[in-house]
């Protein structure tokens, strides 16, 4: 089979478990393509040697009941994964080799799949275009020096580019679902508390959750089924009855209650996105579903709001780089002055500027007037679509608000790199779960995502929705392989 | 509002990151334009609304306090960046 890299996931399980194909077969088709990929950057550190062993010890004594069995795949390079390198995209943790593993990719491997290698991102995960990454940009495989979006570029970029056959991101304002848009890929960022947090490098940890990434909504839900588990780890993961999601998966969606937020209509929003948006609607009163005007009062808020809490949580979470327990370590002629060469020069610049961010924000004087006032308007958007939800069972609003743009073109401007996540943020903020699917293109032939949120803890629906768009949306990425020679 | 250098210097110390004055003065550029983009939530009254620490409304489970992780001083000191077998390694505090 030529085709291998081609195939979903759920056919690349079918055919394994068919015995049509051997771990060892679909191992190597991605691993060579992988190679043939340099030019995306879409890997940090590559485990192909590590990977082919691990195949071919599952097809020596293949254990077929499992969920992933035998199946290749890369992860973002923010999950702790042990005896492997971990950066998050940072020198500051250049040399970092963990000596345990995340819970969500030990849930990975339990179920057979085989680590490929760790995938770029922005460092730290703070960045929408993954040109924050110390080890370059990421080419989206779209075309040629466009951003895949970010901050799980590589992540969106290796599915795309069928460097993997699915892949796991985290999401903090959008990371997973702007650039699954930016890709035509599927991503899904799960109810807060879903999947835990425990070994993925912290960002803004009352936001950041993981979630999975694939070409399809039924692979999707395959791995969200995989990596949602209750964990005793994390303070925070939530213990509530989880779904066989890809088992349960439906496409009728017939009765269901779909709100349209005017709010999300933004000024200078292009034509294209609301045509977009306009034929969504159609999609779903198609499938029989019925769409209903609601408000969401507060939603211009949340970016600012997001510019205080994430910010906050990072220059909490980041104090523990310190050049003395692990990571970089710069040469200071005493304690104080080796903590802040090593920060200023382990950290790259939007680190740098959104720690002062959250510094600032919660320093003396100052803590009321943002960070507790960030706290309240929090609280409002909440309660905005507690409001919403007393009315429908799910809300559909475009992705993002423009299509990929080209390498370079924003990150002069830190605001106007911000509002790529003015769709996404709300939702953060809210802790609900969203997924992203591809409904369409520009007139680039760029694709474009919609995004269903849903009530929290209620992936089975939002993922039944997208589910029954897909269908509807019949989309077809337009990959033309122009970065292999 | 305006952030001058004075206060970007504050907030490096207290962040632990050392800027010089051509770093300071983009900083201090960049956290303006953030600022002002910030400011829009001074439109909103709040006087009465409860903060929102945490969108998971449930209480913080409580666990046993029992040691799980035992022997593993080697893993701990395993990634430090200078070389030692037992000890974290600084630059000396005490003249």
């Amino acid at each position: 089979m030529s085709d291998i890299t081609k195939q979903s996931l759920t056919e690349l399980i079918e055919n394994i478990k068919d015995k049509k194909l051997s771990s060892t077969e679909v191992t190597k088709a991605f691993i060579d393509r992988s190679e043939k990929s340099k030019e995306l950057n879409a890997y940090i550190n590559e485990d192909f040697t590590s990977a082919l062993d691990k195949a071919k010890k599952f097809d020596q004594k293949p254990n077929l009941d499992l969920k992933l069995p035998g199946i290749p795949m890369a992860v973002k390079d923010l999950f702790c994964t042990k005896d492997v390198k971990t950066t998050a995209g940072s020198k500051i943790l250049n040399n970092f080799v963990p000596t345990y593993e995340s819970t969500v990719t030990d849930n990975i491997w339990r179920e057979g799949a085989i680590l490929l290698g760790k995938l770029n991102c922005d460092e730290f995960a703070m960045g929408s275009s993954n040109e924050t990454s110390f080890f370059g940009n990421v080419q989206n495989p779209i075309d040629k020096d466009l951003v895949p979006g970010g901050s799980s570029g590589g992540s969106a970029s290796a599915v795309a580019g069928q460097l993997t056959p699915i892949t796991i991101g985290t999401d903090t304002g959008g990371s997973i679902r702007q650039p699954a848009s930016f890709t035509g890929t599927v991503g899904l960022k799960p109810t807060y508390g879903s999947c835990s947090r425990y070994g993925i490098v912290a960002f803004a940890s009352s936001l950041d959750q993981a979630g999975p990434m694939a070409q399809n909504v039924k692979d999707c839900a395959l791995l969200q089924e995989v990596i949602s588990t209750y964990d005793p780890k994390d303070s925070t993961s939530i213990d509530f009855k989880r779904n066989q999601y890809s088992k349960k998966l439906t496409n009728n969606i017939k009765g269901k209650k779909i709100g349209i937020p005017k709010e999300y209509r933004v000024d200078g929003m292009p034509k294209e996105i609301e045509d977009l948006w306009q034929k969504g609607i159609q999609y779903v009163k198609d499938c029989g579903a019925e769409t209903i005007d609601i408000s969401l009062p507060h939603t211009s808020y949340a970016l600012p709001t997001y510019y205080i809490v994430a910010p906050a949580e990072a220059s909490s979470n980041l104090a523990r780089y310190d050049g003395v327990k692990y990571g970089f370590r710069a040469k200071g002629e005493n304690l104080i002055d080796m903590y802040e060469k090593t920060r200023s020069e382990g950290f790259g610049a939007e680190v740098q500027r959104r720690i002062m961010i959250g510094t600032y924000v919660l320093s003396s004087g100052y803590y009321d007037a943002y960070y507790l006032k960030a706290q309240k308007v929090r609280k409002l958007i909440k309660n905005d679509f507690d409001e919403a939800y007393k009315k429908v069972d799910a809300i559909l609003t475009p992705s993002t608000p423009s299509s990929a743009f080209k390498i370079g073109e924003k990150t002069n401007d830190p605001v106007s790199m911000y509002l790529n996540d003015i769709f996404t943020v709300p939702v953060n903020l809210a802790g609900l779960p969203g997924i992203s699917i591809p409904a369409g293109h520009d007139s680039k032939g760029y694709p474009l995502g919609l995004q269903i949120i849903g009530k929290a803890f209620d992936e089975q629906n939002i993922l039944n929705i997208a589910f029954a768009m897909e269908e509807k949306i019949n989309f077809k990425n337009k990959i033309t392989d122009w970065w292999i020679k | 509002m305006s952030i001058d250098l004075k206060t970007i210097k504050h907030i490096s110390k207290l962040s632990r990151i050392s800027v010089d004055e051509k770093k300071a003065e983009k900083l201090a550029g960049d956290l303006n334009s953030i600022f002002d983009f910030i400011e829009k939530l001074n439109e909103l009254k709040t006087d009465n609304v409860e903060p929102l620490t945490s969108v998971a409304e449930t209480t913080l489970k409580l666990r046993t306090d029992v040691v799980k992780s035992k022997n593993i001083r080697e893993q701990i000191v395993k990634n430090s960046p200078q070389d030692n077998e037992d000890y974290f390694v600084v630059p000396k505090v005490i003249e």
